[in-house]
């Protein structure tokens, strides 16, 4: 039955549409915004219905490519976790590309084919990473994601193509130490499946490889993931790159780096062996941590609101990694259920952005006037909602990943990442009321009030609103409804919770 | 008659008056019809629900499970109605008022205003039938998000930075409460409010049953203005001056001492209180909140800021007769929420009432005007009298058991902070009486009368209610009643 | 001591390849060269995994005469070596990519090197 092909049909439509996108794009290059919408589209659909399937009957999908079993073959393994990172992705990118119609036309107007096209192979790249079971696979998905990420960013501002470049040579020494740390996994256990080394790990767990690995493997992703101090490349390629490149690569990118630390430091090795020979996680949680400040504060010191939601990303993705080192349930939940609430938040922050750029030419924070509040209504609601969400306000969904973060930090008696909770919620209010005040009330030093009351409302078209629109519905009902998601998260613990 | 589902109508029916409110922006009296209509039908399902909390019963209303094993309650017991009855009748006069002192002010931004508004009753009623520490956080940060739009109400320089100093103080309280509940919860499992506290039979050491207190009174005692987490209050009077009234007299700070009384009587119970010393914390910085408030009320020219900070030490009153650990102290601390409200409100209404009829802020311009405005000062007089416990008006009533409630408990001292206290109110009250009967006043008051019958009626109604409760505290609502009720279900748990 | 050099002498070229492409990517100055040192990083990695499969008197993974299957030791592990054919492949595809970047640098600001590059940025 198609259930169990769902893994691999999924980067095969990304495959198809690859190919699909400069074949018919040649023929006619009107439709291939609408072609690479059908492929995102069509992998959504896909994953939604694999994970109902994956709800209703419980199932590890485990698809071997080939027929050829593990340990020889290839194989992508469909479990809960992969599913729902699968369907957050795709959905993401979907609502992002639908925004992406008017700023391709301004932004990269003579390269929207060639654009489309890597777009494809970059979700081919992400999709193949968290479905793949096999740790050489993961390179190879990581380096095809990597290459398009830095031919997206590069497609962007006058300094994009050197921010592109210096991500170019950090990434590609991250995914080298990953395969070097694969490497020597291989060395020890004699192979490359996840679910067979995680069997094999514990009889060799002693031999210094292991832990070479580990830590070169961490290292590796941590990159990718823009874990603090190995962030450096992020501000600039998601400030420069263009608006539509940020909005797919930011929310979506980082965190499946941050997945495939799930999948190494909670799956592959475990609860019980992480720590065996170093203390893996407290050292991870030490740096999330100070990720987590270090990002907030950074994004108060910005003037560019597409460079301070870089700084947030480094700030966000270390709740996540936060979370993973926390190595037990609550953690586990607050980081998957964070993966998602971050994916929307920063998605809608980063399209807002992406539409002020389109109708005022720029998105400075010091030039926001509350003259938007009369031309882009609905836009700057949308905005609000995002920020009261990563302030972490109750109801709105911000608020439950960190509540669960909490109660990890608790029952970890982490008081001191516990206090980072708190404090970055600060520092995120911060940097999100500074913006809402302008936005709001009335500069009171320019008296400018008479002028804004006979602004004509200006709002930006259905292709941008639409997605904006669903993101922030997303954001109140991921909220309300969160218990429904936490209870699906349940069923994708890791072995030893 | 089914009640379960009025709490959640009585949460509701304010934020479904919002969209109203907004659509009918470009006529004002079709937006007030509403603010009214929804102040009416709110009160009035509220005073449904008082016969069933005058038995003691309890109608709990299970929503949705918003996390796994923290389902989203709404519980409207004794406590929890006694308190939506003071918020939502009070906000019926504030409406009233409103309309008088917006249009009498020519305040731009109405529609922003009166939607704030519904929203911050919302959340208030909300906090009043929380039935856990979850669904209170939720309301209590709605509280706090759509009372900012009210506090920086006139968007000048000043009204802003009062904002910024009002989300600093009332977001950090927020992450504290949530951090409390975090680890109440993964101590004991649940953060349902229950009548003597959910703490029993868990292992608890002195630092950890400290740090929790601290960090649950860092967070309720923000809003219930405990110093030294007081100083956003006097900052907030930049806000208009029924928000004053209303918020920052009787629900934004109410559902503070309400979230202190939730924490101390259905958290930590009284025993645990008492075995960790925890009321003698509560207790100390209470008295020191009571004098120290009172002493600079004396020193504020800003008639506003001098109620701000009456409010600040009267709020204290109340906490300070929760940390007696008394019945009847608790009685107090209970009446008290509700009679200084209605006091506080009649004062706040007055000052508004003078500052849109004759322009005058500071309380060196009051001369002579008890000619101009009567009726108006002698509200101020009656509720100044309640304010320094002066009979017949209520105010005495709630101190005479506080005091009482000290004596049982064998306490000196709180008697005689009690006191002084009260000295000190009749110090701050009266030369501002004094100036408004007995001054002679400057010529720009020639040409003034009193102010519109839309805030002199309200004013002095609540002025009249304050007096006839305290005549008869049980009068209209029983508040007595569930004031005794509350408190002997605290101490006498069944 | 010098035992333990000799025989993970294989381990100490790999480090050395890793630094030099490292001192390559943070020292030089050129992007042409840093992508050299890139180049060399990663080509030390391909060798650490051609190394690791390497087996002394071992033959290639053909079945032959004379050597039976079931002795795995006759044979060398063929899956490292293919797995560096992939490898390789997206070690071309990353020089490939960062060529094009370096083209569009120097065609929007005529230079190449690092700090001229950042001066006309400012």
């Amino acid at each position: 039955m198609i259930g169990s092909e769902i893994p691999a049909l999924i980067p095969v439509t990304y495959i198809l549409f690859a190919i699909l996108i400069p074949v018919i794009g040649l023929w006619k290059r009107e439709i291939v915004w609408h072609l690479s919408l059908l492929g995102t589209g069509i992998a959504t659909l896909f994953s939604a219905w694999g994970m109902m399937h994956l709800i209703q009957t419980g199932e590890t999908i485990r698809y071997f490519f080939g027929g050829w079993m593990p340990p020889v073959g290839i194989e992508f393994v469909y479990d809960g976790l992969a599913a729902f990172i699968v369907l957050v992705i795709n959905a993401i990118a979907f609502l992002v590309l639908i925004h992406s119609k008017e700023i391709s036309k301004v932004e990269f107007p003579g390269k929207k084919m060639a654009y489309y096209t890597v777009s494809m192979l970059l979700m081919l790249g992400f999709n193949g990473m968290v479905l793949t079971g096999d740790l050489f696979n993961l390179y190879v998905f990581l380096e095809i994601s990597s290459l398009s990420s830095y031919a997206l960013i590069a497609i962007g501002e006058k300094r994009a193509p050197y921010a592109a470049f210096r991500y170019l040579i950090i990434g590609t020494v991250g995914g080298s130490l990953y395969l070097l740390g694969v490497g020597f996994l291989y060395t020890v256990t004699g192979t490359l499946n996840i679910i067979d080394m995680h069997e094999m790990l514990p009889m060799v767990i002693g031999h210094s490889s292991v832990i070479a690995a580990l830590i070169l493997m961490i290292v590796g992703v941590g990159v990718k993931a823009a874990l603090f101090p190995l962030h450096g490349w992020l501000p600039d390629s998601y400030t420069f790159a263009s608006s539509t490149s940020s909005a797919l690569i930011a929310p979506i990118g980082t965190k499946v780096a941050a997945y495939i630390l799930f999948r190494v430091v909670l799956f592959l090795f475990g609860v019980e062996l992480i720590d065996e020979q170093l203390p893996v996680t407290t050292i991870i949680g030490v740096f999330a941590g100070i990720g987590i400040l270090y990002g907030s504060i950074m994004a108060i010191a910005q003037s560019e609101l597409k460079k301070m939601l870089a700084y947030s990303s480094v700030s966000q993705i270390g709740y996540i990694i936060m979370g993973i080192s926390l190595a037990n349930p609550f953690g586990f939940i607050g980081a998957v259920l964070h993966i998602l609430n971050h994916a929307m938040m920063k998605a809608l922050l980063f399209l807002v952005s992406g539409s002020m750029r389109l109708k005022e030419g720029h998105s400075l924070i010091t030039k926001f006037d509350n003259s938007y509040r009369k031309k882009y209504p609905w836009t700057m609601a949308a905005f609000t909602t995002a920020a009261i969400s990563m302030v972490g306000l109750p109801p709105l969904a911000g608020f439950f990943s960190k509540w669960y973060l909490a109660l990890g930090t608790i029952d970890n008696s982490n008081w001191l990442l516990l206090a980072v909770i708190l404090i970055s919620s600060l520092l995120n209010a911060v940097y999100f009321f500074r913006i809402l005040e302008k936005v709001y009330l009335n500069n009171p030093e320019t008296e400018s009030s008479e002028e804004t009351e006979i602004l004509e409302q200006d709002e930006v078209g259905f292709s941008m609103m639409f997605p904006m629109a669903v993101m922030a519905t997303g954001l109140l009902l991921v909220g309300i409804f969160n218990a429904y998601i936490v209870n699906v998260i349940f069923t994708m613990f890791p072995a030893g919770f | 008659m089914d009640l379960t589902y009025i709490p959640l109508y009585a949460v509701l029916v304010s934020l479904a008056a919002v969209p109203f409110i907004l659509l009918s922006s470009k006529k004002p009296n079709l937006r007030e019809f509403w603010t009214i209509l929804a102040g009416v039908i709110k009160f009035l399902l509220v005073l449904t629900l008082l016969p069933s909390a005058l038995e003691g019963n309890t109608i709990e209303l299970e929503l949705l499970e918003i996390a796994p094993n923290l389902p989203l309650v709404l519980k409207a017991d004794t406590f929890g109605v006694f308190f939506a009855l003071i918020a939502s009748g009070l906000w019926i006069f504030t409406s009233f008022y409103s309309i008088g002192y917006m249009r009498g002010h020519h305040e731009k931004k109405q529609t922003r205003y009166f939607a704030s508004f519904a929203i911050c009753l919302s959340s208030t009623i909300g906090i009043a039938f929380s039935g856990n520490l979850l669904t209170f956080i939720i309301f209590y940060e709605m509280l706090t998000l759509a009372t900012y739009p009210l506090v920086i109400h006139s968007e000048t320089k000043k009204g802003i930075a009062a904002g910024r100093k009002y989300l600093t103080y009332t977001l950090t309280a927020g992450l504290l409460l949530i951090a409390a509940a975090g680890i109440t919860y993964s101590l004991t499992g649940t953060l349902d409010f229950q009548a003597g506290g959910i703490f029993e039979g868990v292992e608890l050491s002195q630092t950890m049953a400290v740090t929790i207190f601290i960090l649950f009174l860092g967070g309720v005692g923000v809003k219930a203005g405990i110093m030294p987490l007081h100083s956003w209050l006097p900052s907030a009077m930049a806000a208009p001056t029924p928000v004053s009234a209303l918020l920052h007299a009787v629900a934004v700070v109410k559902s503070g001492v309400f979230g202190v009384i939730r924490v101390v009587g259905f958290i930590f119970g009284p025993e645990v209180m008492a075995e960790f010393g925890l009321n003698e914390i509560l207790m100390v910085l209470a008295g020191i909140t009571v004098i120290v408030a009172s002493l600079l009320a004396f020193a504020q020219d800003n008639l506003k800021r001098r109620l701000a900070y009456s409010t600040v030490g009267h709020l204290s009153y109340i906490v300070l007769g929760v940390a007696l650990l008394t019945e009847t102290g608790l009685i107090g601390s209970i009446m008290h929420i509700s009679f200084h409200a209605t006091m506080k409100i009649t004062l706040f209404f007055c000052a508004g009432a003078i500052m849109v009829n004759l322009h005058k802020k500071n309380i060196s311009d009051l001369n002579g005007i008890a000619k101009v405005m009567p009726w108006t000062m002698a509200a101020f007089v009656i509720g100044s009298m309640g304010l320094a416990g002066i009979p017949p008006v209520n105010g005495f009533v709630s101190k005479w058991y506080l005091a009482t409630g000290a004596l049982e408990g064998g306490m000196m001292l709180p008697v005689i902070i009690l006191v002084i206290s009260g000295l000190l109110n009749v110090g701050y009250f009266f030369p501002i009486i004094h100036r408004a009967y007995f001054r002679k006043g400057g010529p720009e008051l020639e040409g003034h009368t009193e102010a519109s019958p839309f805030m002199v009626v309200p004013l002095f109604s609540t002025a009249v209610l304050s007096i006839l409760f305290g005549l008869n505290p049980d009068l209209f609502f029983n508040f007595f009643d569930m004031a005794t009720s509350v408190a002997s279900t605290i101490f006498n748990r069944l | 001591m010098l035992d333990f050099f000799l025989g993970h002498y294989a381990y100490w070229f790999t480090i050395i390849l890793l630094a030099i492409g490292l001192y390559g990517m943070l020292m030089k100055k050129n992007l042409v060269k840093k992508t050299i040192g890139l180049s060399i990083f990663q080509a030390g990695v391909i060798l650490f995994f051609v190394s690791v499969a390497m087996k002394e008197g071992a033959t290639v993974p053909v079945k032959a005469y004379g050597l039976p299957v079931s002795e795995a030791a006759n044979y060398m592990n063929a899956l490292p070596h293919t797995l560096m054919l992939t490898a390789i492949v997206v070690g071309v595809a990353t020089l490939g990519v960062a060529f094009a970047l370096i083209i569009n640098i120097y065609n929007r600001y005529g230079t190449l090197n690092e700090e001229e590059l950042l001066d006309k940025i400012q």
